[in-house]
C-alpha cells in the first residue's frame, strides 16, 4: 500500500489503501490544502490538478493510477512569485469566497497551455465543469484573455 | 430551533421594545463601551477593539465573517481611511467572539416603518435602536449590513486612533496636537520630525482617545475608490485557510451521518465499519454517527458501510405534502398586514387579473462543504469554524460539550461560501461533539456533499395569490397574499415572508399585502435576500403580467408607478433603460425582460436578454442598476450584485430540493446544479449615488434575477411561468 508520488517536482511516499483517492492524499496527508474537496464526484472542479500537464479531478484519481507528474496550485505559483495567469486572477479580483479559485485557475491554466489564444467559445468548453456558486465567471473570463495576451497568445 | 432563529428572534424582541419604551430609555446603557476582547500580552499595543499594534506591525480586526463579499476590504478601508494607513501596510483579522462586535445595523430591520421613508427622524431612531445589539450581543455577518453597520462607526474608530498616535508625538515632542500631520503611518512635525505608528503605539495605547470630527466625503483617499481585496493574493495561490483547510499537529478526519428524515436514530451497526482501513474510532452521537479516522475520505467510506436506521420524518413525506399545508394555511388566520393602503375591497372597472405563483425549497450549496475542527480537552475547547454567527456558535459549541463559554474559543477562517447557511450552529456543534470523544486530539469533522444538501436549512416553499385591477394603461389596485414557513421564531406578525413585496416603492392607490404562515417542520432558514427572495420574484412576475394587462410597456409601466414613491428608485430604473437600450422591441428569437426589487435598503433593476437557439434558450445578457447610496468600493460592489443575480438566476433557472419519504431527492451537484461558464450571461453593472443613506450589496441582487429571467421568457415565448424553477416550462442550454 505504499505509493510514490511526485508533486510539483518533489517525490512522496505515502503509505495508505491504493483506492484512496489523490485529493485526499494531497489534502489530509501532504498538507496541501490549496486544491479543495467539493463534491467527490467529480461535478465541480474544485479539485482540480495536472497530471503530466492535463487537468483532471483528483477526487477520481486513484494514487495507485497517478500515472505522471501531479502539478497543484501550490505549485503554479507563490504569494511572492506569481504565474501570468495568478496576476491576471489578481488584477482582475476574480475571487469571491475563493474556495473553488484554485481548481479554476488549474483547469484555465490547461487550457492556455493547450490553446494559447482561446476564444469565448473555447473558455466556455474548458471551464464549465467547474462550479462557482458565487458567480465569478464574467472575471474568470477576462483574466484568461487577458493572461493569453501577456504570454502571447 | 437553530440558534439563527433564537437570536432573530431576541433582536425582534429588543428591537420592538426599544421603539415601545421610547429611544431616549437607556441611551447611556447602550454607550457603554463593551470590554474590549483583545488582550495586550506578547507585546501588543491594543488601541481600542479594532485596532492593534504589534512587531507585524498594524492589524485591523474586521469582526465582520469574510465569504466573499469583500467585508474585509471595505471594514479595514472604512478604518484606514481615517486612521491615514495604507491598505497594503497593515494585517486583517476576523477577531474573536465578542460583544464590542455587535451589529448595529441589524436592530433597524426590525422597525416598523417602510425602509425606503426613511427621513432624519428614521434614521436617528434606527442608530439608536441598532445599539441595542450591543446590550444583546448579536456577532451577526448577514442581511446585508456590514457596511450600514461600520459605514459610521469604524471612521469614527479611524479617527480616533489616529489623533491618539498624533497626541503621543505631540506629548513625545512638545508640540501640539493639532500642529502635527499623518500619512501612510507616520505622525510628521512642522519641522520634519516622523515617528511611525509602531514607533508610538506603546504611548497610544495608554491615552484616552480624542474626540473627532470625521472627513467629508469629498478627501476621501480609499473609500469610492476599488481597493485591491485584502483576501485576493491568498485566494489565488490556494494559501487562503478556509475552515476546511485547518491543520493542526496529531489531528484526525471525522464525517458524520445523521438523519436524512431530520429525526432521531433508532439503531445502528458498525460491525462492518470498525475494521475498515484507517478507522479510529465509530461514535454513536445519538441522534447519528460519526467516525473518526486517518484521513477524510477513510472516514466516509467506514460512515457508509454503517448500517443506520433512522426514526421516521415528523413531517409531510411529499413535496405535494407541502404544498398542500401551504394551500390549506391561506384558509387560516393572516399573519401580518404590513400594508394596506386605499381600499382594494371596492369594485374596480377596468381589466381584472389574478395570478398564482409556487416556489420551492431550495439549498445553499456553499462552494465548501460544512466543515469545523475542534480540539477539546477536559475543561476546554478550541473550535475553528467559519461561522457567520461567531457569539452563538461559540455558546451553542460550549452548551453541546457541556462546557461555559468562556472556556471555549472560537477562531473564525475564510468561509468558502455562506450566502445564510453559515448563520446555523449545526455543523459547530457536531465538530465540538465528535471532539469530546477524543479529547487532546484536534479533530475535523467534514460533511460530504451529500450530508451538506440533504442537512441544510433550505429557503422554505411558498406559494403566492395576487389579484390586480388595470384601467386606461394604470395599476390601480394590488392584492397579494403570500404564504410560507417562517424562518423566524417569533410570536405574532411576522413581515419578514412578505418582504419585497409590501415594501415596494410603488404608487399604487389600494395596495394590500397579507402574509400567512404555515408550521412544516423542515428546517429552514435564511438564504440569500431572505423573504425577497420568494417575494422578489412574485410581485415583479405580478407587476409585469399588469404591464401587459395594461397594454404597456413593461419598463415605462414600472417607472411610472415607481416615480410617485422614491425618485432614488426611478433614477434606477431610467439608468436600467438607457444602459441596456431599453426599446421594447426585440427581434423574435430573442425575448427582454425587466424587473425591480427595493430590498435591504438599495434598490436595484436589472433587464436580461434570452435568446432561442438551436441548443436550448440562451441566457446571454444581464443589465443591473442600483443605488445604494454610497459605494464604499465599486469593484467589490460591481462583483456583489452580478454575483447576487447569478444565485438568483441558477435557482430560478433549476433550484429545487424535493422530499420523498421524508427525504431530500437531490445529493449532489448532478441533481441539484448551478450555472455554469457556458450557461452564465455577460453582465454590465451601473452604480448609483442618489440614495440618502447606505444600503445593503450582498443580497439585493438577488431578487429581481428571476423575476427578469421569467419576464423575458415571456416576451420570448408567449409563456408565463408561474412556478420556479424554470426548467419545468422551458428548455435552456445545458
Amino acid at each position: 500500500m505504499s505509493n510514490t508520488l511526485s508533486i510539483n517536482g518533489v517525490t512522496h511516499t505515502v503509505d495508505f489503501p491504493d483506492e484512496v483517492p489523490l485529493l485526499w492524499v494531497l489534502r489530509d496527508e501532504l498538507g496541501m490544502t490549496g486544491t479543495k474537496f467539493g463534491c467527490g464526484v467529480a461535478a465541480c472542479g474544485a479539485c482540480t490538478v495536472h497530471i503530466d500537464g492535463e487537468a483532471v479531478r483528483s477526487c477520481q484519481v486513484q494514487i495507485s493510477d497517478v500515472w505522471g507528474e501531479i502539478s497543484t496550485i501550490e505549485g503554479l505559483g507563490q504569494p511572492d512569485n506569481l504565474s501570468v495567469l495568478q496576476q491576471a486572477w489578481r488584477d482582475h479580483q476574480v475571487a469571491q469566497c475563493g474556495y473553488c479559485q484554485s481548481g479554476q485557475i488549474m483547469q484555465a491554466a490547461a487550457l492556455l497551455a493547450e490553446n494559447p489564444s482561446p476564444t469565448d467559445q473555447d473558455i466556455d468548453d474548458a471551464m464549465q465543469g467547474n462550479l462557482c456558486r458565487c458567480g465569478t465567471y464574467p472575471r474568470i473570463r477576462s483574466a484568461i484573455h487577458e493572461a493569453a495576451n501577456r504570454m502571447g497568445g | 430551533m437553530s440558534r439563527i432563529r433564537k437570536i432573530a428572534r431576541r433582536t425582534f424582541l429588543v428591537g420592538s421594545a426599544a421603539i415601545a419604551g421610547g429611544v431616549a430609555f437607556g441611551v447611556y446603557k447602550y454607550n457603554e463601551t463593551p470590554e474590549n476582547p483583545l488582550t495586550s500580552d506578547g507585546g501588543k499595543a491594543v488601541l481600542n477593539p479594532f485596532v492593534f499594534v504589534d512587531e507585524n506591525g498594524i492589524t485591523l480586526i474586521s469582526p465582520k465573517a469574510e465569504m466573499g463579499q469583500g467585508v474585509h476590504t471595505t471594514w479595514a478601508a472604512l478604518i484606514a481611511e481615517e486612521l491615514d494607513v495604507e491598505l497594503d501596510q497593515i494585517n486583517v483579522l476576523h477577531g474573536p467572539p465578542a460583544v464590542a462586535y455587535y451589529n448595529s445595523a441589524l436592530m433597524g430591520l426590525a422597525l416598523p416603518f417602510l425602509d425606503y421613508e426613511v427621513g432624519k427622524f428614521q434614521d436617528n431612531l434606527r442608530s439608536y435602536v441598532g445599539e441595542a445589539g450591543k446590550l444583546i450581543g448579536i456577532q451577526l455577518t448577514g442581511g446585508s449590513t456590514s457596511m450600514k453597520d461600520g459605514f459610521e462607526r469604524m471612521r469614527l474608530v479611524g479617527a480616533s486612533t489616529r489623533e491618539t498616535f498624533k497626541q503621543a508625538a505631540a506629548n513625545r515632542w512638545d508640540l501640539n496636537r493639532a500642529d502635527l500631520t499623518t500619512k501612510a503611518g507616520v505622525v510628521s512635525s512642522p519641522d520634519g520630525r516622523l515617528a511611525t505608528y509602531v514607533e508610538l503605539a506603546k504611548e497610544a495605547a495608554s491615552l484616552e482617545p480624542p474626540k473627532v470630527a470625521l472627513r467629508s466625503p469629498t478627501e476621501w483617499r480609499l473609500l469610492g475608490r476599488s481597493q485591491p481585496r485584502v483576501d485576493m493574493l491568498a485566494k489565488v495561490t490556494g494559501t487562503a485557510e478556509f475552515g476546511a483547510d485547518i491543520r493542526l499537529p496529531g489531528m484526525m478526519f471525522a464525517t458524520v451521518r445523521m438523519n436524512p428524515k431530520r429525526s432521531g436514530m433508532v439503531s445502528f451497526d458498525a460491525e462492518a465499519a470498525k475494521g475498515m482501513a484507517g478507522v479510529k474510532k465509530i461514535i454513536d452521537l445519538g441522534d447519528g454517527i460519526a467516525v473518526i479516522a486517518s484521513n477524510t475520505w477513510l472516514a466516509m467510506q467506514a460512515a457508509d458501510a454503517v448500517q443506520i436506521t433512522w426514526e421516521d420524518a415528523k413531517y409531510a413525506s411529499t413535496t405535494d405534502g407541502f404544498f398542500d399545508q401551504l394551500a390549506q394555511g391561506f384558509s387560516g388566520e393572516v399573519n401580518a398586514t404590513p400594508r394596506d393602503e386605499g381600499d382594494v375591497e371596492q369594485t374596480f372597472e377596468g381589466v381584472a387579473l389574478q395570478a398564482e405563483y409556487k416556489m420551492p425549497f431550495l439549498a445553499h450549496s456553499t462552494m465548501e462543504p460544512m466543515n469545523a475542527t475542534a480540539l477539546y480537552t477536559a475543561d476546554a475547547m478550541t473550535i475553528w469554524s467559519g461561522s457567520q454567527a461567531p457569539l452563538s456558535a461559540r455558546d451553542s459549541a460550549a452548551e453541546a460539550v457541556g462546557l461555559a463559554p468562556e472556556r471555549v474559543e472560537l477562531i473564525v477562517p475564510y468561509l468558502g461560501g455562506a450566502f445564510g447557511r453559515r448563520g446555523e450552529t449545526d455543523f459547530s456543534d457536531l465538530a465540538a461533539r465528535v471532539a469530546k470523544e477524543m479529547p487532546g486530539v484536534p479533530i475535523k469533522t467534514t460533511w460530504s456533499r451529500e450530508e451538506d444538501m440533504r442537512h441544510d436549512t433550505y429557503r422554505p416553499p411558498a406559494l403566492a395569490r395576487f389579484k390586480g385591477a388595470v384601467k386606461d394603461g394604470e395599476a390601480v389596485m394590488l392584492d397579494g397574499q403570500v404564504i410560507s414557513q417562517s424562518v423566524l421564531d417569533l410570536e405574532g406578525a411576522n413581515r419578514e415572508n412578505v418582504t419585497g413585496s409590501f415594501d415596494q416603492p410603488y404608487g399604487i392607490p389600494n395596495y394590500r399585502i397579507r402574509g400567512y404562515l404555515a408550521e412544516l417542520g423542515v428546517p429552514t432558514g435564511f438564504w440569500r435576500s431572505v423573504g425577497a427572495s420568494i417575494n422578489g420574484f412574485v410581485f415583479d412576475s405580478f407587476i409585469d403580467e399588469m404591464a401587459h394587462a395594461a397594454g404597456r410597456d413593461p419598463l415605462e409601466f414600472r417607472l411610472q408607478l415607481v416615480r410617485r414613491e422614491h425618485a432614488p428608485s426611478a433614477m434606477v430604473l431610467e439608468t436600467l433603460k438607457s444602459m441596456s437600450n431599453w426599446t421594447g422591441q426585440t427581434p423574435s428569437n430573442v425575448g427582454r425582460g425587466v424587473a425591480f426589487t427595493y430590498s435591504f435598503g438599495t434598490p436595484v433593476a436589472e433587464a436580461i436578454e434570452v435568446r432561442q437557439t438551436a441548443e436550448g434558450i440562451k441566457i446571454s445578457n444581464c443589465w443591473i442598476a442600483a443605488d445604494p447610496g454610497f459605494t464604499l468600493d465599486p469593484s467589490i460592489v460591481e462583483a456583489q450584485l452580478f454575483g447576487g443575480a447569478m444565485y438568483g438566476l441558477s435557482a430560478a433557472v433549476m433550484g429545487e430540493i424535493t422530499f420523498a419519504d421524508g427525504e431530500v431527492e437531490q445529493y449532489n451537484f448532478p441533481d441539484y446544479d448551478a450555472l455554469r461558464m457556458n450557461s452564465a450571461p455577460t453582465f454590465d453593472v451601473r452604480l448609483l449615488e442618489n440614495n440618502s443613506f447606505i444600503g445593503g450589496i450582498g443580497e439585493p441582487g438577488t431578487p429581481p434575477a428571476a423575476p427578469a429571467l421569467a419576464n423575458a421568457l415571456f416576451d420570448l415565448t408567449g409563456i408565463r411561468a408561474r412556478e420556479l424553477p424554470l426548467n419545468k416550462t422551458f428548455d435552456f442550454i445545458a
